[in-house]
């Protein structure tokens, strides 16, 4: 079912309330294979719910409906040089769905953010206001379009990355950036993740605002479009920096001389730079491959190597590091629990945490897809719950198994 | 002043000595405040024309304390207010007679600063500044920067979200903060978040900060650090009105420049902190922006003069650069210490809404008819990059006509904020002060909701009462304990 506006799709709701029945939340549904596997009775989806209805470039926000593609979104924007600073990435081609087809209410419900995220926040930290229906087919608002708002309980981060297991948004309201004027890339060859983890650490030590930072080694770099980087056949560690073109011009100058030590590195201007940093947006290095799982891993930036050191001590990986190693992607090859126990198990000891992205259907079934909580917070997460949705009907169990 | 706070539980203040000695026998003698001159210290935060003397006031030095004090209370149904530097502008740290203060001023340690992976990990009790201080020598800071950033906690910035004149660049605490201890009113420590960059689940540090004491006591948190620019430096523009600098800051913007900051002053403002600050205020103007950019000295020169150009059409008064750190200094000292100026002059109540920029020139025009309608004067101070407003109604607090004037001609400066399209409050916090005006930005769904993960948090109501929510909603909510 597709609802058109937020009146319809509470009166969708409503007769699902009544029964007790469990409903499967979409925008365009490029996402439904991650999370665990659902029971459903139908889906609903905000696809309809599209449009821009504000954006005033002069007070850097916008306005849309839920179901408005994010292409679109970003079309608008392009056309103002403005731009999404978070950058969402694409992850549900990872996992078998469509590419460029995501809903702008799916980023949020995501909190989806790419690279840039290491500068200027994730998708959660660019959301001004919300509209949504909770799990009482109940509409209610929260935020509004100005960017300083403390007025109440904090419900745009609150229902940020929840995954339609509380809410479903029907309306997104959001701080937008200018589009910077010059884009360079400073590319450092053949260092073993460890050393290129510690050059972007480095690289983030510095005053010139470096607003991403990847490290692919070099098997995952061969993978690369960006031509120039996939012929090196070497590591490459990247560093990017996006301002006026004088800016770039001088600060690039001045890495390149603070980072000596690390070699010399080769330098992509704006165009090569836009096309590897949306390379990595696409997640286009990760492609969709039935006999890999794909995981996601937050932790401490300088922890990153060690976290991947000790998963290799028990499968073979391929990895990609973002936010200067405080994101890993991991691929390890398909298995009953995807490598889950090892994962985890490193990841507690170096802190952070780990989600199952891509795996059958039978697998993100026997395993926690998101990382388990503690008892302490699965008893705030399982009120939170009960308080948007008594009845444990918008995505029951897409997050945990008994919620 | 008219705000109506809950009765106060006579049989709870009765039993204010053994309280006294439960929480001695927790914290150490030391650590409890009973005394009548004691308490006295605590009796109001920032917005002073409230006050209650606290039941007792205790100041525990560790988390493990904070869990025992909150467990206790909780088993003996005591309500709890927590406190950080009582410099809140709503209320939001105000005292009920019949509630033990909680503070973390003892809790003021850093635990661990790590530059490669950027964070910070203190207890709350620090101040926003020691944070900066702290991480300054190896040239970061702490981003958010609220006026009272010199006294004020990280607790209350967490518990407010507290914002400040960078956050247009640098974001507000929410953008901010990494991890956190809680302790909940049942004595229970979550943990959340942590050195990385995202925290697992739902986004339970989003709910905290900015729940305003409702739903736990931070006691540790792990915050972003920040490598400053190579340099920064302020320019200030004059303007013959207050319409034509709105607009300047909307060219400024469209323009692809986000300065750092940049900061709004009407003329009764300018002619106060220029004659406390002496920082070369441009005396003729009806409106003045500061306008803060960062970088290297090429790029900075690079950048104001942009600026200087954008700002051509609306015919400046006034362009004129600082000429070096000592006078950026002094022009960021008049705009800091801009209430304390007025404050030397008059009483005032000071605002915080938040509106859509374009709507500047009707909200300016409109707060002058509504002073003027109070018969009383009104300066204008705000964060202009994101529309932050802070008008500073000026009274005379002895006077109870004056006082009262004051507190309904802010109500209707505020309901405008929400009726063009903005918000009650953009950085200070709902607190006692905007509790019974939530109902203007917020349906009963809206705010019935609120309430219901209020109760996730604390179920049984303890924590900071009579503050947030409208009394009234409250009592007819249904939900139990909240009334």
């Amino acid at each position: 079912m597709r609802a058109a506006t937020s009146w319809e799709l509470q009166s969708m709701l409503a007769p699902f309330v009544e029964r007790q029945q469990p409903v499967e939340i979409l925008g365009s549904g490029s996402k439904s294979r991650i999370g665990r596997p659902m029971q459903t009775a139908a889906s609903i989806s905000t696809a309809s719910m599209h449009g821009i209805w504000m954006y005033e470039p002069t007070e850097l926000v916008m306005s849309a409906h839920a179901g408005t593609p994010l292409a679109q979104v970003e079309a608008e924007l392009a056309g103002h040089n403005q731009m999404l600073a978070f950058e969402p990435s694409d992850i549900g081609p990872a996992c078998g769905g469509r590419r460029g087809t995501q809903t702008i209410g799916s980023v949020f419900a995501t909190n989806s953010s790419g690279s840039r995220r290491i500068t200027v926040g994730a998708a959660r930290d660019h959301l001004l206001g919300i509209e949504a229906v909770s799990g009482r087919a109940e509409l209610f608002r929260s935020g509004g379009r100005v960017m300083k708002n403390v007025t109440g309980v904090d419900l745009c981060r609150g229902l940020s990355g929840s995954w339609g297991t509380l809410a479903v948004l029907t309306e997104v309201t959001f701080k937008v950036l200018p589009a910077p004027e010059k884009t360079a890339t400073l590319v450092y060859l053949g260092l073993p993740d460890d050393i290129g983890v510690e050059l972007m650490c480095a690289a983030m030590r510095l005053p010139f605002e470096v607003s991403g930072t990847a490290h692919l080694p070099q098997s995952v770099a061969g993978r690369l479009e960006t031509a120039v980087l996939a012929e090196q056949g070497q590591s490459i560690t990247a560093l990017r920096l996006e301002n006026f073109e004088k800016s770039v011009d001088y600060r690039s100058n001045a890495m390149q001389a603070a980072l000596k030590v690390y070699g010399d590195p080769i330098i992509l201007g704006s165009t090569t730079s836009l096309e590897f940093w949306n390379e990595l947006r696409r997640l286009s290095i990760l492609p969709y491959d039935a006999d890999t799982c794909l995981w996601r891993i937050s932790t401490t930036p300088m922890k990153g190597p060690k976290v991947v050191a000790a998963i290799r001590r028990h499968m073979p990986t391929e990895v990609y590091y973002d936010w200067s190693g405080g994101l890993i992607w991991v691929e390890v090859a398909a298995s009953a629990d995807a490598g889950a126990s090892d994962i985890r198990r490193a990841v507690a000891v170096h802190g952070g945490h780990a989600t199952l992205i891509r795996a059958d259907p039978a697998v993100r079934s026997s395993v926690e897809v998101f990382q388990p909580q503690s008892p302490l917070a699965e008893r705030i997460v399982r009120g939170l719950k009960a308080t948007f949705d008594p009845l444990r009907l918008l995505n029951p169990g897409r997050m945990y198994a008994n919620l | 002043m008219s705000l109506r706070m809950p009765q106060p539980d006579q049989a709870m203040i009765a039993r204010r000595a053994e309280i006294a000695t439960a929480l001695a026998k927790i914290a150490g003698p030391e650590a409890v405040i009973a005394d009548e001159d004691g308490r006295r210290t605590f009796e109001t935060d920032g917005l002073n024309a409230y006050r209650a003397m606290p039941l007792v006031v205790v100041l525990p030095k560790t988390t493990d304390e904070v869990a025992a004090v909150l467990r206790y209370c909780h088993g003996e149904k005591i309500k709890v207010v927590a406190r950080g530097a009582g410099t809140s502008l709503c209320g939001g740290a105000l005292p009920l007679e019949d509630a033990v203060v909680v503070g973390v001023s003892r809790m003021n340690k850093v635990l661990e600063i790590d530059y490669d992976n950027r964070f910070a990990r203190v207890e709350t009790g620090i101040t926003n500044l020691a944070i900066s201080a702290a991480v300054g020598a190896e040239g970061f800071f702490y981003a958010p920067d609220p006026s009272s950033q010199l006294a004020c906690t990280l607790a209350g910035n967490l518990a407010m979200n507290s914002g400040g004149a960078h956050c247009l660049k640098y974001g507000v605490t929410t953008n901010n903060v990494l991890g956190m201890k809680v302790v909940l009113m049942d004595g229970e420590i979550l943990d959340i978040g942590g050195p990385h960059l995202d925290a697992e689940g739902y986004d339970l540090l989003g709910l905290m900060v900015g729940s305003e004491g409702q739903f736990g006591m931070i006691t540790e948190a792990t915050v972003r650090i920040i490598k400053a620019a190579e340099g920064a430096r302020p320019m200030m523009i004059g303007f013959p009105s207050s319409e034509a600098a709105g607009q300047c800051v909307s060219a400024i913007i469209a323009s692809g420049i986000i300065p750092v900051a940049i900061e709004f002053m009407d003329k009764p403002a300018i002619e106060v902190c220029e004659s406390f600050a002496k920082a070369g205020y441009p005396m003729d103007a009806d409106a003045l922006l500061i306008v803060e950019v960062e970088g290297s000295e090429d790029e900075i020169n690079d950048l104001l003069g942009r600026i200087a150009r954008i700002a051509e059409p609306f015919a400046p008064t006034t362009v004129q650069i600082s000429s070096g750190p000592a006078q950026s200094a002094k022009i960021w000292k008049g705009r800091k210490s801009a209430f304390g100026a007025i404050g030397r002059i008059s009483d005032y109540y000071c605002m915080d809404g938040t509106i859509p920029l374009s709507q500047l020139p009707l909200v300016l025009r409109r707060i002058s008819e509504i002073c003027a309608s109070h018969k009383l004067k009104v300066a204008n101070i705000f964060h202009a990059g994101d529309g932050n407003l802070h008008p500073l109604i000026l009274y005379e607090a002895n006077d109870p006509d004056q006082a009262e004037r004051a507190e309904l001609a802010g109500a209707e400066i505020l309901t405008l904020c929400v009726e063009v399209g903005g918000c009650l409050t953009g950085e200070h916090g709902v607190g006692i002060e905007k509790r019974d005006l939530m109902t203007t930005q917020f349906s009963r769904t809206d705010l019935m909701l609120q309430m219901r993960i209020k109760t996730v948090f604390d179920p049984d109501w303890l924590l900071n009462p009579g503050k947030v929510f409208p009394l009234d909603m409250l009592t007819r909510s249904g939900i139990p304990n909240a009334a």
